[in-house]
């Protein structure tokens, strides 16, 4: 019988900490892209967190994922609400096109 | 998926898919009350917040050059390698890691096998972590205050109500005591 254990879990979360990291580098279109590929990170740390919390039996873990969970909500809120401000002076959340701090 | 979908609502389609996917891993090895929460929180607020914003800044129509710009895109070898060398660094890791046998000495270990996890980890959050949960508290706090204070805008012909207007109202300025003449009415100047 396959058994599923740590180490899945663990690739898992890379996995989908390398595509998060690959969608902040290769993205040429808008800054939403870019803030769903900062939630992928931060689910694949979940994932770290209560896969360890659970093999190891500590709570701790699942404790911290909490705070993970409530930090990103607030980073997902703030940063749209940025993006609509943003928005709403220039026109355009092109990634190319926010340039004028270029000088 | 979520990032070469075309467009940005399927994107956040496949993130939505995502995120269901690992609440059910979670759930399944364990952490029913992350699980869940992960549940609610994502795709009831995350997700319908990334969609409320993608449709109402309406770049639904920008379709993602995805396929045509990678071409010339300029830093794309050094995404690429960047990326490979992070993956390949964290499958070492895990490839490499050992156990120490008394690994599994904790505190809560008992707490974790007599009940069920919600109220383990009830039990865990309000003693040992409260400060943290109150630090949650206020983060949440501040970026609820943070967004509404950015995108809020003050725009004009718009009647607002004034609260000091309203309460600094005296009975001299508001009622005025008028005689009525016999079928003749009373004459109203606002």
């Amino acid at each position: 019988m396959f058994e599923i254990g740590l180490g899945h879990y663990l690739t898992l979360g890379a996995v989908i900490f390398t595509i998060g990291v690959v969608g902040i580098f290769l993205n040429r279109k808008n800054i939403i892209v870019i803030l769903m590929s900062i939630e992928l990170i931060l689910l694949s740390v979940n994932i770290n967190l209560v896969s360890f919390s659970i093999f190891i039996n500590d709570l701790s873990g699942q404790i911290f994922t909490l705070i993970v969970l409530t930090v990103a909500a607030a980073e997902a809120a703030i940063g749209l609400a940025i993006i609509v401000v943003y928005f709403r002076n220039s026109g355009t959340i092109r990634v190319e096109e926010i340039d004028s701090l270029k000088g | 998926m979520v990032l070469a979908s075309k467009n940005t609502v399927h994107s956040v389609f496949f993130l939505i898919l995502d995120f269901i996917s690992i609440s059910c891993l979670f759930i399944m090895i364990g952490a029913e009350f992350l699980g869940m929460m992960m549940l609610i929180v994502y795709v009831g607020a995350v997700a319908v917040l990334f969609l409320f914003v993608v449709m109402m800044l309406n770049v639904a129509q920008q379709k993602n050059e995805w396929f045509t710009s990678i071409a010339n895109s300029s830093h794309l070898p050094f995404g690429l390698l960047f990326s490979v060398i992070i993956f390949f660094e964290l499958i070492i890791v895990v490839g490499g890691w050992k156990y120490k046998d008394d690994v599994s000495t904790s505190v809560t270990l008992k707490t974790i096998s007599e009940t069920t996890n919600t109220h383990s980890i009830g039990n865990v959050l309000y003693t040992d972590y409260v400060h943290l949960f109150q630090l949650c508290g206020m983060i949440l706090l501040i970026s609820m205050i943070g967004a509404i204070v950015l995108t809020f805008r003050k725009r004009d012909g718009l009647k607002r109500q004034s609260y000091i207007k309203q309460i600094s109202r005296e009975r001299k300025e508001g009622v005025e005591l008028v005689e009525v003449k016999n079928k003749d009415g009373v004459k109203i100047d606002v």
